[in-house]
C-alpha cells in the first residue's frame, strides 16, 4: 500500500497585514476610495501585478513528506516555526499557497480540545455538539457515550451547564470526546499541554492505545518532548516553514532541536567571553568544565559508571560569608533535576575562598543520570539577599553529556526509564511466612 | 475509502454539495445548540418567539391601523400586520443571525474543519424554527377573524417560505462574508433592515404604491408577503407575475450570495 498522506511542496503565505492584528473596516476602504482614487488604484494594480508586495511572509516553503498507515509522527519546532500551519493545511482549515496534499481515509483533527463547547449546555448536551463538531455521527456518539463519560470521570456531573464545571473536569470531558474519534488518520496539536499530570498520561495511554491496537495514524504536534519520544516512531523538525530533519530516530531529532544548531553538545566547558555580561561586585566566573578523576578535562560524553568532577574557577573581589556558588542540572526538556551549593554542607566544612584566583570543585556522582544531555547551569547569590546568577537566567552552562555504562547487569545496557539511572543494591531471602 | 486532495485552489464541483449532505448532523447540531441556548438563557424562554412578533403587531396596529388608518385591502388590520411581520420577522432576524454567524463561531472556524456553509444554513434553519412557533398566533387569529384559507393558499406556503429561506441564506450569505474583512458592516447593518422594512409592505399594502408597485417586487419580500396575504386571507388575488418577479430575484441573491461565499470561504480561517 502507498503512503496514506503525500505531502508535495506545500507552501503557505500570509500577508504580514494579517499578523499586524485588527482587521479592515470598510469605513476606511470607502474613504480611502473618495479621498485618493488614484492612489487605491495605483496599489490594487500594484497588488494584482505582484508588484511591491513585501509585506509577505512564508509560514511555510515547499515542505513534502509521506506517511505510511500506522506511523506516529511528532511534529516539533519553535513557536512560529510553522507546525501549527502545517496541521491546519492538513485538516483543510486553511488552504495552502502551494503544493498539493493527497490523503487517503477519514480525517479527524484535535487542534484543541473542547472546541464549540457551549457553557450553556450540559456535559451530555456538549459530549453529542463537540462530537458532531469533530465529524462523528450521531449514532457514533452515541454507542460511545458510556465509554467517553467513564473516561472523562465526570458521571455525576452530566446533566449539569459545563461552565459549572471546573477547569479539570472540563478538559477532562473535552478530550475524552476527542479520544473516541475513530478516524483513519488523527492531526493532533498542542492538546495536552492542558490538564494535570495524571490525567495526561492517562491520555498518551490512550492514544498509544488508539494508534497501536487499530493502527491508526498520527501526527502529532507538541513541545512535550516526553510524550513525542514515548509515542512517536518518527519524528519531523520543522525550523522556519522548512523541514530540517526528517528521521525515525525520534530521540536524535530531539535532540538535534534542543540543542539548536550551533550544537551546544561541544560546549563540555565555558570560559567568560570578557564582555562585562558575568561581571558583578563580588566575583566573577571565569572558567567552567567538567573532568574525570584524574583532573584530565572531558571533551566527550561521560559513561554513567564514570565520576564526573564539575569544575568552576573564578576570580574573587570581594569576600561575603553569605555568598553562594553552585549549580543547577537541567534535563533536555529543561527539567530541573537539583541544585547544589558549595554551603550544602555542615558550616565547618564549607571551601574556604578568599580574594583572588579561586578553583571550586565538586563531584557528579556516577550511577546517578540516565543516559542523556544534561545541562548544568551555574548559579549563586548572596543567601537570603540576592541572586548574582538567578537559576533560569542566561548564566554560564555548560553540558554534560552520558551515555553507557548504565549498569553492569546484562538486562539493562540501554537508556532506563525514569530521569535518573541510579543503580541500587537489593538483599533478598526466603521467608517463612 | 475516501480519499482528500487538497490543493492550493478548489474549484467546486457537486461534491460540495454532496459534502454538505454528509455534514447534515452537523446543520442539525448547529441548530439545536442555537435553539437550546437561546431558551435556556431567556427567562420566557420559548414565548419570547411570540410574544416578538405579537407585541409588534398590538404596537403597529395602535399607531398605524388606528391612528394612522393605514389602508388595509379590506382586513382587519391586525391580522393584516401579522402575517406581514410573521414572514418579515423570519427574513430579517435570519439576514442579521446569518451575516453575524461567521464571527461569533470564529472559535470553531478557526479550529475545525467542515463546509462553512454549514453555519449560515443552521441560522436560518434556527429562525424558521421560532418562525413556526410564532405562526400558531396566527393560526388563533384566523379563527378569531373567522378567515379560512383556500387550498391552493395552503400549497402556495411551502414556496413562500422556500423564497423566503433563499433570500435570507443569499443575502446573509453575502454579508456574512463581507463582514469577516470588514467589521464595520455589523453595525450599519441593523440600520439598513429598518430601512428595508419601510420598504416592504409589512405595515402597509402593495397596493398604495400605484402603478409603481412593481417597484416594490424587486424586493423578493413584497412578494412574498403579498402572496401569503392573498393566499390566508383573499385581500387581493394572488398576483402570479408579482410572485414570479420575486422568485427571480430570490434565486440571483442567493445565487450571488453563495457564489461569493464559496469564493472567500476557504479564506476566513485566516482573516478571523
Amino acid at each position: 500500500m502507498g503512503p496514506i498522506i503525500k505531502v508535495k511542496n506545500v507552501g503557505k503565505k500570509y500577508s504580514i497585514r494579517h499578523f499586524q492584528g485588527g482587521y479592515v473596516a470598510l469605513r476606511d476602504v470607502i474613504m480611502t476610495i473618495i479621498k485618493s482614487p488614484l492612489c487605491f488604484l495605483k496599489k490594487k494594480v500594484k497588488n494584482i501585478t505582484g508588484i511591491g508586495t513585501k509585506e509577505e511572509f512564508w509560514a511555510l516553503r515547499g515542505v513534502s513528506f509521506e506517511v505510511k498507515a500506522g506511523e506516529i509522527i511528532g511534529v516539533i519546532g519553535k513557536n512560529g516555526a510553522g507546525k501549527s500551519t502545517i496541521l491546519k493545511i492538513l485538516t483543510g482549515i486553511t488552504p495552502p499557497t502551494t503544493g498539493e496534499i493527497v490523503m487517503h481515509g477519514k480525517v479527524a483533527s484535535l487542534l484543541e480540545v473542547g472546541t464549540g463547547f457551549h457553557p450553556e449546555l450540559t456535559g451530555r448536551e456538549n459530549i453529542f455538539l463537540n462530537g458532531a463538531i469533530l465529524g462523528m455521527k450521531k449514532s457514533e456518539i452515541a454507542k460511545n457515550f458510556d465509554s467517553i463519560v467513564e473516561f472523562a470521570e465526570t458521571e455525576k456531573f452530566l446533566d449539569t451547564p459545563v461552565k459549572f464545571y471546573s477547569s479539570g473536569m472540563y478538559v477532562r470531558l473535552a478530550f475524552s470526546v476527542a479520544a473516541h474519534m475513530e478516524p483513519d488518520i488523527l492531526l493532533v496539536d498542542e492538546v495536552l499541554a492542558v490538564g494535570d499530570a495524571e490525567f495526561q498520561k492517562k491520555c498518551l495511554g490512550k492514544m498509544e492505545e488508539v494508534t497501536k491496537k487499530r493502527g491508526r495514524t498520527i501526527l502529532f504536534v507538541s513541545h512535550n518532548m516526553t510524550a513525542i519520544e514515548k509515542i512517536c516512531n518518527r519524528c519531523i523538525l520543522i525550523e522556519k516553514g522548512q523541514i530540517k530533519r526528517d528521521s525515525t530516530d525520534v530521540r536524535d531529532v530531539i535532540k538535534d532541536y534542543l540543542c539548536g544548531t550551533e550544537s551546544t553538545i561541544k560546549d563540555y566547558s565555558w570560559s567568560n567571553p570578557n564582555n562585562g555580561r558575568f561581571e558583578n561586585e563580588w566575583w566573577k566566573p571565569l572558567h567552567i568544565y567538567l573532568t574525570d578523576k584524574n583532573g584530565k578535562p572531558y571533551d566527550t560524553s561521560i559513561r554513567n559508571d564514570q565520576v564526573a568532577e564539575l569544575v568552576i574557577k573564578g576570580d574573587m573581589k570581594n569576600c561575603d560569608p553569605a555568598l553562594t556558588i553552585g549549580y543547577a542540572i537541567y534535563t533536555e526538556d529543561g527539567m530541573l533535576l537539583y541544585w547544589s551549593f558549595q554551603t550544602d554542607t555542615d558550616e565547618n566544612s564549607w571551601p574556604k575562598i578568599e580574594r583572588g584566583f579561586f578553583t571550586l570543585k565538586t563531584e557528579i556522582p556516577q550511577r546517578l543520570l540516565n543516559e542523556g544531555i544534561y545541562r548544568i547551569e551555574l548559579i549563586g547569590g548572596l543567601q537570603n539577599r540576592s541572586w548574582l546568577f538567578a537559576p533560569g537566567g542566561h548564566n554560564p552552562t555548560i553540558n554534560i553529556s552520558i551515555k553507557g555504562g548504565i549498569s553492569d547487569s546484562p538486562y539493562w545496557t540501554g537508556k532506563r526509564s525514569g530521569i535518573i539511572a541510579p543503580v541500587l543494591p537489593w538483599r533478598g531471602y526466603n521467608s517463612t511466612n | 475509502m475516501t480519499t482528500t486532495i487538497i490543493k492550493p485552489k478548489k474549484t467546486w464541483s457537486l461534491g460540495d454539495f454532496r459534502e454538505i449532505w454528509n455534514y447534515r448532523e452537523l446543520l442539525y447540531f448547529f441548530t439545536w445548540r442555537d435553539l437550546k441556548v437561546r431558551y435556556k438563557q431567556t427567562f420566557i424562554g420559548v414565548l419570547w418567539a411570540i410574544l416578538q412578533p405579537f407585541i409588534t403587531m398590538i404596537v403597529f396596529t395602535v399607531f398605524f391601523g388606528k391612528l394612522a388608518q393605514m389602508p388595509s385591502d379590506g382586513v382587519p388590520y391586525p391580522i393584516f400586520v401579522y402575517v406581514g411581520l410573521l414572514f418579515w420577522q423570519f427574513f430579517s432576524s435570519a439576514l442579521s443571525e446569518t451575516s453575524n454567524i461567521l464571527i461569533s463561531n470564529q472559535a470553531i472556524i478557526t479550529k475545525v474543519y467542515f463546509p462553512r456553509l454549514i453555519l449560515p444554513l443552521s441560522s436560518v434553519l434556527t429562525k424558521f424554527v421560532d418562525f413556526t412557533i410564532a405562526s400558531l398566533i396566527l393560526v388563533g387569529m384566523m379563527f378569531y377573524y373567522g378567515y379560512m384559507p383556500h387550498i391552493i393558499g395552503l400549497l402556495i406556503l411551502p414556496l413562500l417560505l422556500l423564497i423566503t429561506f433563499m433570500v435570507a441564506v443569499g443575502g446573509g450569505l453575502c454579508l456574512a462574508s463581507v463582514n469577516v474583512k470588514y467589521r464595520d458592516v455589523r453595525y450599519a447593518l441593523p440600520f439598513f433592515i429598518q430601512i428595508l422594512l419601510f420598504l416592504t409592505p409589512v405595515i402597509y399594502p402593495a397596493s398604495i404604491a400605484g402603478k409603481y408597485s412593481w417597484a416594490l417586487a424587486l424586493n423578493p419580500m413584497t412578494g412574498v408577503i403579498q402572496t401569503a396575504r392573498a393566499a390566508l386571507l383573499g385581500t387581493t388575488p394572488t398576483n402570479w407575475l408579482l410572485l414570479g418577479i420575486s422568485f427571480a430575484a430570490c434565486f440571483m441573491i442567493l445565487i450571488i450570495g453563495v457564489v461569493y461565499f464559496k469564493k472567500v470561504e476557504r479564506y476566513f480561517a485566516d482573516i478571523l
